[in-house]
Parts: structure tokens; sequence; C-alpha cells
């Protein structure tokens, strides 16, 4: 077990134990971290942090834009928003990646809407609807 | 007339009381809000502390980049300034303290011959230089006193975007740093561009155990890439809540004083009524006993009390 963290600029958002964090890098890589992993710093897609605690249970997150980071026994979250699966507005997500589809389908290179798209889509991913 | 000045003072007494009434509110509102503000300050330090300590790790894995926010122009030909106010007056010094540094700064510089491009935060830095007819490239209003992280953050993207693609060679902050309930200080700092890695990891606590080597994913560069946007709004944040929490406070002492000299007014005032209105007893009892001693004199006392009727009647309506 060990010291699982997560931190956005207004507040630590959870503090937890954990037996193993899995989260995905931005080169598209899943990562699990268990007690003992070396010392690692990685930037995370845009995508969910699954924090498995004792037993089977887990807290899933939807992050966005975040870094982890491992040192000794502790596993930190950095992350501009991190939202819980429990907490995400589903119909707001359903909203926000219509509205992102409709852009896309207007303009095929429109970061934003991809980006939005992106977020939508993890937020409905992650809270189990789709 | 006596009666008169009496009921001009107690007008004026009833006023500031009401006065009072409502700076004492402030008061109280102020106090409670600066908790608050102490509050999402603290919340917000172990995000910084954390982002600070990654970059102390990356600056101990050697990671080295180039990228535009520490890129330092050759020669300094327009400074942006990131001025941070409030929205609301009644704050004592808070806005205008930080107005007249920014001033400052900004007359010195261009005494250099440097142009200036304004980002101003909150309705009070905008009012003074638009007046001032100065050009105010980017306002930002209505969040002064409880900011978001997504209000820095879009502030903080478009300072980027303006140092990057170098309409700026360099940005400074002027906001006021909260440093205890008692003090407050006007800070002007360079805010952009960023200190190389290292100084960045020198600032910070020092306490990460650098020692153990880090693995990185994707690379050190990319993760600082990723990292430094991150920070720049961190710090912008720090300082924007930094600035919130001094709002309040100042505004809270100000109100205090504000409600201390009512009282003090009042107190005054009052004397200064009660005197007048002894006055007037006085003066229309030595009119009443001077009349009754010439009616004695007179000799006929069965027209006294007509006599001293006619007195009160002649001296009520002053």
């Amino acid at each position: 077990m060990f010291k699982v963290e997560l931190v956005s600029p207004e507040a630590v958002t959870y503090t937890g134990e954990a037996s193993m964090v899995i989260a995905r890098t931005i080169d598209e890589g899943d990562i699990a971290f268990q007690s003992g992993h070396v010392s690692f710093i990685g930037a995370l897609a845009v995508w969910s942090v699954d924090v498995i605690r004792e037993g089977d249970d887990r807290d899933v997150f939807a992050v966005h834009r975040g870094f982890v980071q491992v040192s000794g026994d502790e596993v930190t979250i950095l992350s501009d928003v991190s939202e819980k699966a429990e907490d995400i507005d589903v119909d707001r997500a359903r909203a926000a990646k219509a509205a992102a589809e409709e852009a896309l389908a207007a303009d095929h290179d429109d970061a934003e809407a991809a980006g939005a798209l992106a977020r939508a889509e993890l937020r409905l991913r992650v809270a189990g609807v789709e | 007339m006596p009666g008169g000045k009496e009921r001009e003072l107690r007008r004026r007494i009833t006023s500031i009381q009401s006065t009072k009434k409502i700076t004492r509110a402030m008061e109280l509102i102020a106090a409670t809000r600066v908790v608050k503000a102490m509050q999402r300050a603290d919340a917000s330090r172990p995000y910084a502390r954390r982002i600070t300590s990654v970059i102390e790790n990356l600056a101990a894995g050697g990671a080295e980049v180039d990228h535009p926010l520490l890129r330092e122009a050759e020669q300094v030909k327009k400074v942006g300034y990131i001025i941070i106010t409030a929205d609301r007056g009644l704050a004592g010094g808070y806005n205008s303290h930080v107005i007249k540094a920014a001033e400052r700064e900004l007359m010195a510089h261009r005494a250099e011959g440097k142009d200036y491009s304004l980002f101003c935060i909150g309705k009070k830095s905008n009012g003074y230089f638009r007046f001032r007819n100065y050009r105010i490239d980017h306002s930002y209003t209505g969040f002064s006193d409880s900011p978001t992280y997504e209000d820095a953050r879009k502030i903080a993207d478009e300072v980027a975007e303006a140092f990057i693609s170098g309409d700026v060679d360099e940005i400074k902050m002027i906001y006021t740093e909260f440093i205890s309930m008692g003090t407050q200080n006007v800070t002007v700092c360079g805010f952009l561009p960023l200190e190389s890695t290292e100084t960045i990891a020198s600032e910070g606590s020092g306490s990460a155990e650098v020692a153990a080597s880090f693995e990185f994913e994707p690379s050190p560069e990319a993760v600082l890439e990723a990292l430094l946007p991150r920070y720049v709004e961190a710090r912008l944040f720090g300082a924007l809540l930094d600035a919130a929490a001094s709002e309040h406070a100042s505004r809270q002492r100000a109100m205090k004083s504000a409600t201390d000299n009512a009282e003090d007014l009042i107190v005054k005032l009052s004397r200064e009524m009660n005197a007048a209105r002894q006055a007037s007893i006085t003066t229309e009892i030595m009119e009443i006993v001077s009349g009754a001693e010439a009616l004695g004199s007179g000799g006929d006392t069965d027209d006294l009390a007509a006599i001293l009727s006619e007195l009160s009647s002649d001296a009520s309506p002053a």
C-alpha cells in the first residue's frame, strides 16, 4: 500500500491509500504503479486515472492536462481538472460532446474542438455511460 | 437660534450613525472573506509546491529545453505589465498603491524608450489607466475578490501568447503580496521570461529528495515543455489569490478605521448637541426669570401667568 494524492491548483482533491494506480502518459502508454516503483515523472494524456484500493475497490478519475510524480512511497497526480467518476455531470458532458462534434464537422482542423471532444468522451467513458 | 443648531446636529448624528452601520457591516463581511481568501491561498500552495518540485527534479535530471517561455529577448523594446487591482474601492490605499507602483515602473521604462502593453485586472486599474489615456491591451474584470483557476488560465494564456508571439519582450507583474493580516506589500516582479529551470529549482524548498534518479516519460524535455505553461498559470493564480486576500484585509482595515472615526464623530457631535440644548434651556430660564423680576418690581403678580405663557410661545418656535 502507498499514498495517493490528487492535487489541483485550487486544492488537494483526493488523498488515499492504494495498492495500484493506473494512468496513461502522453505517448499513449498505460503505466501502472505499485508500491516500490522507481521514482518517476510523466506527463499524462487526457485519460482516466484508476486508483485501486485494498481488495478490488477502485476510484476512477477523469484527468486533463496532468502530471504524475512518483517518489518514495507516494504517487502524486497534478492536474487542472480531475473529476471523480461519480461527480461527472453526464448531461453536460453529452452536450459538450455534441457541440464539439458539430464544431469539428464544420472545421476539421479545429484543435480546440478536438480537445473538447476528447475531454467529453473521456468524461462519458469514466462515468461509465459509453 | 439655539434650537436650530440642536436639530442640525441631531440630523448629522443620525446620518453618521447610518454610515457607521454600513462601514461596520462591510468590516465584518471583509473579515469573513479574508479568512476564506487565506484558506484558498493556502489550499493552492500544495499544487504550486509540487510543480516547483517537479521542475527541481527535472533540472536535476538534466532537462534543458529551448522553450519560448524561457527565451530572453536580446533587446527589450516593449514591456508588458500585469496589474492586479480590485473591482471595488473602499479598501484604503490598496488600489492606489498598486496603480502608483505600476505607473512609476511604466514611466521609468518609457524614459528608456520602451513601449508598454497593459494587462489590467480589476475595474480600478482599468478605470485609472483609461482615464489617463493609456492604451489598455487586455482588460479583465469581475473576479478580483474570488479568482478561480479558470480566470488565471485565461489571463496566463493571453499573456504567454503575447510573449511568445514576440509582441512584448518582457512581462512584469505588479500585485499586492499577502504576508499576514497586518502586512501586505506591493510587489513588482518579473513574470516572463521565466528564470531558467535551475533558478526555479533553487527557489524551491530544496527538500525534494533529488538524490533519487527519476525516470521520465516521454522524456525530460517533453515533460518540461508541458509543465512550463502550468507553472506560469500557477504563478499567476497564486498572485491573484494573494491579491484577493490583501484586498479583503485592506478593506477590513479601512472599514474598521472608518467605523472608529464615525464613533468618535458621534461622541463629539453628541457633546456639542447637548451643550447647544443646555444653552437654549438656560436662555429660556433666564428670559423667564428676568421677565418675572420685571413684573415683580412692577407690582401686579396676577399677570405673571399670562406673561409667562406669552414668553414660552415666543421661545418655542425658535
